[in-house]
């Protein structure tokens, strides 16, 4: 078959439209470079009526929004999950690694948890407290202009509070708190936890004309069809095309390799096209890879040549090491003052209105690294599973669990907005023995090689989400809540979940001032290919407490200004 | 043709008075809530492949016409219309479970064998199939089933009992996804509005109360429409 191969010659191809790719399109495209984004999903727009899911109810879906299909239910708005078909991964040596991949314009961003905080000074420099892992070879003042024009350019509310190691930003103001958020408050501070507004990107206060302000219907997973929340679409990608940016979308094109020429320089990608099945080449005088952490690492490890024999950028052989997920453990409670509660519009904005920042020294722990506690809870919108075992908590009342008839629904009513949950999000430590390579036996349905993952969690971990269960426990007991579920045990990791399954995976293409102990240097630039970056989350040296995706959007742009000057100083 | 509505600056709760519905005012003075939230209640943003999936579900047949007939009895006996409202039958709660049952196959043996179980212990019994017994009959039989021991974990409990916890599930959450059931448990969302803080009477009504120190963090929903400005120290101006 022949590669059919375009004649254009791109300044940038961006290999990803999620937040990373999406920055990249916005500064390059603005700067005016010709700008080719290559995403493996369709297009999406919140605002399409054919692809909206916001403002739906329950009963427009025949399985009143299970998740079989979509692993959180038919109205997430990601196209994906941590299985796809035709799109299999393998795991070695019994890792329980789960891969959640969103194949769709703006990926992964359309879903998630909005919750958007900047690394703190010790969060670059964590070898430096702990001597555990590495440090970033850059720290908090590299990147701080970087966060400052993130949260103005695309708003996130939150509050000033002079945290050391939780740096205030440019915050729209707060939504106050709901009803079971206020009992968290009461309950965090018995214990001398902190609580302060949660940092989200969505906007509680216009910042532009284009964008609307959110009109609090809770469902930023569903994605916002007035552009009130952030995602690498709406927010980052079709601004970008407004302002008259040279962009070229090519869709449903999954990037097989990055191609390089006899000196071993990059000259493009190619490509499958998913509509007829075919090879396509594009070529560019700059490639970035934004196409998460692990699918970077592949596109890289199966990029090879006489010029990259062990793949691109990886004569370190440090591509897909270092791999790491935060941890993630949970538990809820029923907590009888809720009980049989005068119904009102709790909704607000999608996830919670505040949290608990890290509060704790670790040097009087077990365990390294920290974690922050989000919560939920409510009067939510009823969906499939709202219901199931509908009066269970009268055993904590001393009734009859079970029966039938009128009496379901005034126990359905009265549990309504009773139970509340938390959930820890930690810092896990980076290992070189956590990692993602090609597996050669097996290929998806594009006939591209897949990854295989090789992952454990160490002791560091367990005693953390051990530490998260007994702060709970604490919490929620302090609500005057009826904690649920018994605590996991040591065997079950203390309810310790699956890497991969908090998805923030990062670490795969890490950044150092050593070419032989790292893939990119602190421009994420590959080594040993300097027309190549990456600009998704497989940089990152350390994962911190907090969710990557700020990070990733400032380093975007950090990384896509130093493109634009080393093109003009003609240095790549 | 397309249903399109246009959810006009609908709001309200404890953003009273003159804030609310402003989007008539004359000039540059942008609404509270945005005039162009629009929903189209053909779709519910299914890909093209997940339309098919559906299709082809809807396309199947699971209960046959007695086991239907017979499910509907039960769910009617779990959650049966009151004088002011609508029950699973008017929810169409059966119709859900079918779907449900080809939606998640591993539901199928229990739901097709509980009824056939059902029927079985209705004929030793009252020599009769349960759809057609008397409404004390089948009580009496789901007396039997309707209140598990608790002690026992769920998949350790006789197959009737599993059975009837399940149709129990589906009944209830078919009926509180439904038109009605949301009007019966009093969800008051999915609709544009502006969040501005839990109503007074519920904060009294729980002794709790917004300080002021938080509520100085918090947004003042009048000002919602102005653009953002800070100063170089990141203090909100506008």
């Amino acid at each position: 078959m022949q590669i059919k191969e375009s004649s254009k010659i791109y300044d940038v191809i961006i290999v990803g439209s999620g937040a990373g790719g999406g920055m990249a399109t916005k500064i390059l495209g603005d700067a005016g470079l010709k700008v080719a984004v290559v995403e493996a999903g369709p297009f999406f727009d919140p605002k399409s009526p054919e692809q909206q899911t916001q403002l739906k109810w329950p009963y427009e879906s025949p399985r009143r929004g299970a998740s079989t299909v979509r692993p959180f239910g038919d109205f997430d708005s990601a196209y994906g999950g941590w299985e796809i078909e035709g799109e299999p991964y393998t795991r070695k040596n019994g890792t329980k690694f789960d891969w959640f991949r969103s194949r769709m314009l703006g990926g992964r961003t359309n879903h998630w948890g909005r919750i958007s905080l900047r690394f703190g000074p010790d969060d670059f420099k964590k070898k430096n407290i702990d001597g555990l892992g590495d440090n970033w070879p850059i720290g908090y003042d590299d990147v701080k202009p970087y966060y400052d024009k993130v949260d103005k350019l695309i708003g996130v509310f939150g509050s000033k509070e002079g945290l050391r190691n939780d740096p205030d930003g440019f915050f729209l103001p707060a939504p106050k708190p709901r009803l079971h958020e206020l009992f968290y408050i009461k309950g965090a501070r018995k214990s001398n936890i902190p609580v302060i507004p949660s940092r989200m990107s969505m906007l509680t206060k216009r910042i532009n004309e284009e964008r609307g302000v959110c009109f609090y219907c809770g469902q930023c997973s569903r994605a916002c069809q007035v552009y009130a929340d952030f995602s690498s679409g709406t927010c980052l990608i079709f601004p970008a095309q407004k302002n008259g940016g040279q962009i070229d979308l090519f869709v449903n094109a999954m990037v097989r390799e990055v191609t390089t020429n006899d000196e071993g320089k990059a000259t493009g990608v190619s490509y499958i096209n998913k509509e007829d099945r075919k090879e396509y080449k594009l070529k560019g005088k700059v490639v970035i890879l934004a196409a998460s952490a692990c699918s970077s690492a592949r596109i890289l490890l199966n990029s090879k040549s006489k010029q990259h024999p062990n793949g691109l950028g990886n004569g370190s052989n440090i591509v897909g090491k270092y791999l790491h997920d935060s941890t993630g453990a949970s538990r809820s409670a029923f907590i009888p003052d809720l009980m049989n509660r005068k119904t009102y519009n709790e909704d607000g904005v999608g996830g919670m209105h505040v949290y608990t920042p890290w509060w704790l020294d670790n040097k009087n722990l077990d365990f390294p690294r920290g974690y922050h506690i989000e919560q939920w809870g409510g009067l939510g919108m009823p969906n499939y599973g709202f219901g199931f075992n509908p009066n269970d908590l009268n055993k904590y009342l001393g009734e009859k669990v079970g029966g039938y008839g009128e009496s379901l629904r005034t126990d359905v009513k009265k549990y309504y907005g009773s139970v509340v949950g938390v959930s820890g999000r930690g810092e896990s430590v980076a290992m070189k023995d956590n990692y993602c390579e090609i597996d050669p036996t097996v290929v998806d349905e594009f006939g591209i090689p897949v990854l295989s993952f090789h992952y454990k969690w160490s002791d560091f971990e367990v005693k953390q989400a051990k530490h998260m269960h007994e702060t709970f426990e604490e919490i929620l007991h302090n609500m005057g809540g009826h904690v649920l579920q018994e605590r996991p045990s040591k065997k079950e990791q203390y309810g310790l979940l699956a890497p991969g399954r908090i998805i923030h995976e990062v670490g795969t293409t890490r950044m150092g001032d050593d070419a032989k102990t790292s893939v990119v240097n602190q421009h994420q630039q590959l080594y040993e290919v300097d027309n190549v970056f990456i600009v998704d989350a497989g940089p990152f040296v350390s994962q911190a407490d907090k969710n990557p995706t700020w990070t990733i959007l400032a380093l975007s742009w950090r990384t896509s200004d130093y493109i634009i000057e080393q093109l003009k100083q003609q240095n790549i | 043709m397309d249903r399109r509505k246009s959810i006009k600056s609908i709001i309200l709760g404890s953003v009273a008075g003159g804030l609310a519905v402003n989007g008539c005012k004359p000039g540059k003075e942008k609404p509270l809530v945005e005039s162009t939230v629009e929903v189209n209640e053909k779709h519910f943003g299914r890909t093209p492949k997940e339309k098919e999936l559906i299709a082809e579900l809807n396309a199947k047949e699971f209960f046959n016409l007695h086991e239907k007939e017979s499910l509907g009895v039960l769910c009617n006996l779990v959650l049966p219309a009151n004088a002011t409202i609508g029950g699973a039958i008017e929810a169409e709660v059966p119709d859900f479970i079918e779907f449900m049952a080809k939606d998640i196959p591993e539901y199928q043996p229990t739901l097709r064998g509980g009824l056939m179980w059902l029927d079985h212990k209705s004929n030793a019994d009252f020599q009769a199939e349960f759809k057609t017994i008397t409404e004390i009959q089948q009580k009496e039989i789901l007396d039997t089933l309707a209140y598990p021991d608790i002690d026992v974990p769920e998949k350790e409990r006789p197959l009737e009992i599993q059975f009837f916890s399940l149709v129990r599930n589906l009944t209830l959450t078919g009926y509180y996804t439904s038109k009605i059931g949301i009007e019966d448990i009093g969800y008051k969302g999915n609709m544009p509005n502006v969040w501005d803080g839990v109503p007074e009477e519920v904060l009294a009504e729980y002794n709790v109360s917004y300080e002021e120190e938080w509520l100085a963090k918090c947004v003042d929903q009048s000002k919602r429409s102005i653009i953002a400005k800070w100063d170089e120290n990141g203090n909100l101006v506008t």
